[in-house]
């Protein structure tokens, strides 16, 4: 064991921080503006070659091993830079259940920044309840066409290619019946409108409302029926603080939190915070290092987002003990904070996952 | 000792609910509604309640009050106002300013302060964009001019009843945001029942409840105290009711978002609403934990 970086990290590190110094200071780190300019960020870190380091260099990734995004959101957060676009969860879904046509006509794009992404899965009456989902396609030659209306759907608004799930075969079991495909939001069947988030942020999420929408046959992802195992794994990877890279957005708020404070005595809300983010940190290392193991994702996940999750909320009540109400940048980290027990399974459905999968203690 | 309400504070009570069940926006679109603001304005102006101190309200009837305006958002002034009623009685078209900004100022035109044993009033400027959806703040114009003074035992005793009226306004905002979300577990359904008969749901909401019954015992003692304990007291119990409210406030409201699920967390779903006037309230008049002292009972 050792929490020490090898000569190898310690160089990227170096490298890394260099290039933070001139760029970090450069794109917003939250609420609209964030959102603005979230695609021209991802295309920087990319280029600069800081992003997609564990992903294969085929794609455009770095072949590096998992621990160096904790390089990476360690960097970030110590620099003050946006949190790395989070949509690990959406390559290791096409990664694992796309065909090499698939992975090496999107992958690319979608790791550069070039192409951007949206996750259609959640419907207004099935969240929690996935399974439950209405939207169909129905092949009609080599093309499916899309019913349906997806609801919560983050980054629908900038989105070129829609991850979709929807049912092909009414008449198979509610988990049998779903397939995957990649369909392009840029068409007459696809229409999306923002969705004003509570903090007031409006391009978070939208809803997706598809009419006669079309994906060409070959763009189903995996085999029919194989929809509900991609959102699994889907699901699983956006559970995962590592994959998401939300520990550099807590570490950055807890870092201004404390600056805030005069005084050599942080209020108790502040000190929790460096706790816990401190705890996510080192849980994200023990994690990834795991991973060299080949440890695959399991229900652990849930325990994951559960850490995550109270992370992320000690932090938000720490910006609501220094700026009360009245801080609107602190009130804005603590409103979304709210969201983190929802978004990517609410934290009923992960205890129901632990206890069940990993107590054993289901029904 | 009978900590009951009597009769007649019951029947005010239920006049409070009733008015405010009327004509409380009903959904976020609702905020937006001018019409329904101006018969609530209305409504609100006749029932006198704003002169409620100088027609001689004790501390415990302005608390049922605010509580019921703030359980459904009623978004035209109240508590402002029956706080600058206090200090100047009588006065009208009144609110109050804490760090120089006019509160709850929604069609009132000055804002009265306490500045040591000065009683200030100021016209109310332009309005400030805040936190809370139901409630303005506005910027104060001009310098304020000195109306009457009072002693130290006063002031003390008006910051009790301040206190008291924002910890009332806090317990009625949870009240609001664990009704709104007891309702909607009720309905909304997954995996074929609705979510309320989920025991993770339902313990959600059977802890809010319990907060809210905490802070109900916890303010009827504060709001009583206004009247009958010496100053210092009263203010210490203003203080532990505040400090109990705030943080009950903001986990039921949390609670509210969370049983709401993806929905709770757009600006559609009232509960934010709830959530952000609780915030204010809670720094409207704060009470910090350390000012709790050794000294109590
Ligand atoms: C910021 C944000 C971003 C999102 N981004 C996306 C996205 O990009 N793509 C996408 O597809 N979706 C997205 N979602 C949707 C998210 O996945 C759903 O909101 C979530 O799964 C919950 O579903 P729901 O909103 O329908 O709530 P419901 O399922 O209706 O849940 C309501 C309440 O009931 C509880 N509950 C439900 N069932 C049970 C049960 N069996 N046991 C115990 N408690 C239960 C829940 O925990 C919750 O408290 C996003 C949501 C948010 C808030």
């Amino acid at each position: 064991m050792d929490f020490r970086d090898s000569p190898e990290e310690a160089a990227f590190r170096d490298r890394l921080r260099a290039w933070l110094t001139e760029h970090a200071d450069a794109f917003p780190t939250a609420g609209d503006a964030y959102w603005a300019r979230q695609g021209e960020w991802h295309r920087a870190l990319h280029a600069a070659g800081f992003f997609g380091l564990s992903w294969p260099a085929q794609y455009g990734g770095h072949d590096l091993p998992p621990v160096y995004d904790v390089i990476l959101d360690e960097e970030l957060a110590r620099a003050g830079a946006p949190a790395r676009p989070s949509l690990g969860y959406l390559v290791q879904g096409l990664g694992r259940h796309g065909g090499e046509e698939l992975r090496s006509r999107f992958l690319p794009g979608m790791i550069d920044g070039t192409e951007r992404w949206c996750q259609g899965f959640s419907e207004p009456g099935a969240g929690s309840d996935l399974a439950s989902l209405t939207t169909t396609a129905t092949r009609d030659g080599d093309t499916y066409v899309v019913h349906g209306h997806k609801i919560w759907t983050s980054y629908s608004d900038v989105a070129d290619w829609c991850l979709l799930l929807a049912r092909t075969d009414p008449a198979a079991p509610r988990h049998k019946g779903i397939s995957a495909f990649i369909v392009a939001m840029a068409q007459p069947g696809v229409e999306q409108k923002p969705l004003k988030m509570m903090s007031g942020v409006s391009r978070e999420f939208g809803q997706v409302f598809l009419d006669g929408a079309t994906v060409p046959a070959d763009q189903m992802v995996g085999a029919p029926g194989e929809g509900w195992a991609l959102a699994m794994t889907v699901v699983g990877h956006e559970r995962e603080p590592s994959t998401l890279g939300f520990t550099a957005r807590y570490g950055k708020l807890v870092r201004e939190l404390v600056d805030h404070t005069p005084g050599d005595t942080l209020p108790p809300e502040v000190a929790w915070a460096v706790v816990e983010t401190e705890m996510l940190r080192l849980h994200v290392r023990r994690r990834l290092s795991e991973q060299l193991d080949g440890v695959s994702h399991g229900p652990e996940g849930s325990l994951d987002k559960l850490l995550m999750t109270w992370t992320e909320q000690t932090v938000g009540h720490a910006a609501l003990a220094v700026g009360g109400a009245g801080d609107p940048d602190l009130l804005h980290a603590y409103l979304y904070s709210r969201a983190q027990s929802v978004m990517g399974g609410t934290s009923q459905i992960q205890k129901n996952i632990i206890a069940a999968r990993i107590l054993g203690l289901g029904a | 000792m009978d900590v009951r309400l009597t009769a007649e504070q019951r029947q005010l009570r239920d006049a409070a609910a009733g008015l405010a069940d009327d004509l409380g926006p009903g959904s976020v679109l609702d905020l937006d509604d001018a019409e329904r603001t101006g018969r609530l304005e209305k409504a609100v102006g006749a029932t006198g309640w704003r002169a409620l101190r100088s027609d001689g309200a004790s501390g415990v009837e302005v608390a049922l009050v605010v509580e019921e305006f703030g359980r459904r958002l009623v978004d035209v002034p109240l508590l402002g106002p029956v706080l600058a009623d206090d200090l100047a009685p009588g006065i009208s078209s009144a609110t109050v300013a804490v760090d120089g900004r006019a509160r709850d100022t929604r069609g009132m035109r000055r804002a009265l302060s306490v500045e040591g044993d000065r009683v200030m009033s100021a016209e109310i400027g332009p309005l400030v964009p805040g936190t809370d959806l139901t409630r303005h703040a506005a910027e104060l114009r001009g310098t304020p001019e000195q109306i009457g003074t009072l002693s130290d035992e006063a002031a003390v005793r008006w910051r009790a009843l301040a206190v008291v009226a924002t910890s009332a306004d806090l317990l009625g905002t949870a009240r609001g945001a664990h009704t709104l979300a007891r309702d909607y577990a009720r309905i909304r359904e997954q995996y074929g029942r609705t979510i309320g008969s989920y025991q993770a749901v339902a313990h959600l909401l059977a802890e809010a409840l319990a907060l809210v019954e905490g802070s109900v015992s916890v303010l009827r003692h504060a709001a009583w105290a206004v009247d009958e304990l010496p100053p210092a007291e009263a203010l210490r119990a203003a203080r532990i009711a505040k400090l109990y409210c705030a943080r009950a406030a903001r986990t039921v409201c949390e609670t509210a978002v969370q049983v709401h699920g993806g929905t709770g967390n757009t600006w559609e779903c009232l509960a934010h609403v709830h959530l952000r006037r609780a915030l204010t309230s809670t720094d409207l008049f704060p009470v910090r934990l350390e000012e709790i002292d050794r000294g109590l009972s």
